[in-house]
């Protein structure tokens, strides 16, 4: 029940929060000296009857406060209004986020899989070789720029010909069947994750490595050794449960740095992800969409860290007791 | 007291010296940075120098056995583009008629060294003569080939890298000051003025930092001096990184503000502006030096991709960066591998810094002594 309650109070926290944002996102956006509605009036599909009522919807003749009131009522309705394409912007962003989403999942997945084993080993190894090795092999991945190693992977993919040359899906995918279409978005997603995997393990496996080897150093983990308990037991069966714990606000910073990470990444890959999506808006100066997709981007970015302190709620009674 | 701390200092640069990836590192930034201070000197060609008749010119030959098999001084040959019908492209070939010898201090572009002293001398290069054939046939040296405005990229890189390897420290000085400033006060004062900056600050977090970025970068003006965007480029880069920065100095200012000494100087009557500034802060230096070169690389990165997307550093002017920009077309990194230079460039720059950094945190952060 404390827990629920506490869970509770922490989702509340969040809503303060968003709006905040919302201000802050708004006010740079409309303090700048761009037209909203530059594109959308060059636009000769878009009739006048749209343009008045985008008007008017933005309240552009209006003060920026009641702007703001009135695009935040719009914003919690799920009201976002039309690109500068004429597209809904709510409905590019449903298009969009479950791929950026799908994305880094798959390379939060992946950074776990390989960076917590890697960080229990250089622990466990500490200053041999292999620790040494380990920590030159993650610095490498961490120092090359994203957009760089992209690149140089397109370059494999173009010459070897054995990875398709961006985008999501191939241009007959709704002819396939459902197996066909599980491979072929597996097979378009392998360069993206290879970098993004690349350059975020670093963090992830010189944090386990730095946890472990914090916790191998306390007095509980002396007394185990002592008692004369095997290695593998002080190792995995004592020390491995209260290393894991902090990871799990990695688990929130990742999150975080992964969606900004995505973004070069995505615009190389040609990727239909948000980060695209954004910078695709930005560069055409589309303030509905660049407004939608900041609030979107940051309404993941406090959920994920949400999760993380949830389950770190569940899995540490630590911090319970102290909330 | 002031013999403990020159021992510490000298301590603290034995230890980072000892290691030999961290020497290595520091050589290869030192070798950088040289070359870019210099860059006037060691570069052939100055930053706008461009020869429109040689687009994407790969780099050049240099030989030093000649014609008869023997040892010669280094010469190189021009390039002379041919249009070949069949496949539809220019290439180039080299055009044998005319030797040019490699040239040290050769007379080049006049430049003013270090922004003071004219001169026109250069590193090396070819004596720009004019051949038999005219202006067009005058000697060229492209290290790095050169790119769509037949421009040579090992100049532009030098010059650009001035741009790319300063950008990420100037952003670090107008960051540091903000976020030292906010994160003492906000801790220092506590209660709501503390609730209220740092529930600011965790939304400016909350905005994932590369949209940000691009968005910022955006609503620029276009119609500014290059020197007006390098400074707000700078500013922009500070704006994303300080509220991180802020809040761990935030809760360092905390707990240092019940120390005896923060009593001691609130009791003699020290503004609490002056408590914060002279007392409190400078507790914080060993964390500040850290966080500061580990966040260099990231500055570097971030500059980068930025100009990269064409919005950071823009043409004319080089950087790192937006020289890879040309790198977005498939048949320039296909064809034209020497576009890269500027990324492993890039690499080894963010990677030396990260060693260092490493290292320095080793050596400074006491908590960090069991890595």
């Amino acid at each position: 029940m404390q827990l629920l309650i506490y869970i509770l109070k922490r989702i509340l926290q969040t809503i303060p929060l968003l709006i905040l944002v919302s201000l802050i996102s708004f006010f740079i956006i409309r303090l700048s000296p761009v037209d909203p509605l530059a594109e959308l009036k060059l636009n000769p599909s878009i009739s006048k009857e749209t343009l008045q009522k985008e008007t008017q919807r933005l309240g552009l003749d209006k003060p920026i406060y009641v702007q703001y009131v009135r695009w935040a009522k719009a914003f919690v309705q799920g009201d976002l209004g039309v690109c500068s394409t004429g597209e809904s912007v709510a409905a590019k962003l449903k298009e969009r986020i479950p791929n950026t989403l799908l994305l880094t999942a798959i390379v939060i997945l992946l950074t776990w899989i390989v960076g917590v084993p890697l960080g229990i080993l250089a622990a466990i190894r500490w200053k041999t070789p292999l620790d040494r090795m380990l920590t030159v092999l993650t610095s490498i991945g961490m120092a090359i720029p994203s957009f760089f190693f992209a690149i140089l992977l397109l370059i494999f993919a173009v010459k070897t010909g054995w990875f398709p040359v961006g985008g999501l899906t191939s241009y007959n995918f709704n002819d396939m069947n459902f197996g066909g279409k599980v491979w072929d978005i597996t097979h378009h997603l392998i360069l993206p994750t290879t970098v993004l995997f690349t350059i975020s393990l670093a963090g992830l496996q010189r944090q386990m490595r730095a946890n472990l080897l914090d916790v191998l150093d306390s007095d509980y983990v002396k007394f185990a050794r002592a008692k004369g308990l095997s290695e593998f037991k002080v190792v995995y069966k004592h020390a491995l449960r209260n290393a894991l714990n902090p990871m799990i606000t990695m688990l929130g910073f990742e999150f975080a740095s992964l969606l900004s990470g995505a973004a070069l990444t995505e615009y190389v890959f040609q990727y239909p992800g948000l980060g695209r999506l954004v910078l695709e808006a930005v560069l055409k100066s589309d303030i509905n969409l660049v407004m939608a997709s900041l609030m979107m981007g940051a309404v993941m970015l406090i959920a994920g860290n949400l999760i993380a302190d949830i389950l770190l709620i569940i899995t540490d009674p630590r911090i319970r007791v102290k909330a | 007291m002031a013999d403990e701390y020159k021992n510490i200092n000298v301590s603290v640069l034995k230890q980072i010296t000892r290691d030999k990836f961290t020497l290595i590192a520091l050589l290869v930034l030192f070798v950088i940075y040289f070359s870019l201070l210099f860059a006037d000197i060691i570069a052939p060609y100055s930053k706008d120098f461009s020869d429109r008749n040689q687009s994407y010119a790969p780099p050049s030959k240099i030989f030093t056995i000649n014609e008869q098999g023997k040892f010669s001084w280094p010469y190189t040959y021009n390039y002379k583009r041919e249009y070949d019908a069949g496949a539809m492209q220019v290439d180039y070939k080299l055009d044998r008629s005319q030797k040019y010898f490699i040239k040290l201090l050769p007379r080049g572009d006049k430049y003013k060294f270090l922004g003071i002293i004219p001169s026109s001398r250069h590193l090396i290069g070819v004596e720009p003569e004019v051949g038999t054939r005219g202006a067009s046939s005058a000697g060229r040296l492209y290290l790095l080939g050169t790119d769509i405005n037949g421009r040579d990229v090992f100049s532009r890189i030098l010059f650009g890298g001035r741009i790319s390897m300063t950008i990420g420290f100037l952003a670090l000085f107008v960051l540091f000051p903000i976020g030292l400033l906010y994160g003492g006060i906000s801790g220092y004062f506590g209660g709501k003025v503390d609730t209220l900056m740092m529930r600011f600050a965790e939304a400016v977090m909350s905005i994932p930092s590369f949209y940000l970025l691009i968005i910022l970068a955006a609503i620029l003006p276009s119609n500014m001096t290059s020197i007006q965007r390098f400074m707000l480029i700078v500013v922009i880069l500070a704006l994303i990184g300080w509220a991180g920065f802020a809040r761990v100095v935030r809760g360092m200012v905390l707990s240092i503000k019940t120390q005896e000494f923060v009593q001691s100087a609130q009791s003699i009557g020290a503004s609490k502006l002056r408590i914060i500034i002279k007392h409190i802060l400078p507790q914080t230096t060993s964390y500040v030096i850290v966080a500061m070169t580990l966040s260099v690389p990231s500055y570097i990165l971030a500059e980068s991709g930025l100009s990269f997307l064409g919005l950071g550093i823009q043409q004319p002017d080089a950087s790192w960066g937006n020289m890879l920009k040309e790198a977005q077309e498939y048949i320039n990194i296909l064809y034209r591998p020497w576009l890269l230079t500027p990324g492993f460039l890039i690499f080894v720059a963010v990677l030396s810094f990260n060693l260092i950094g490493d290292t320095i945190r080793d050596v400074l952060d006491p908590k960090s002594k069991i890595r």
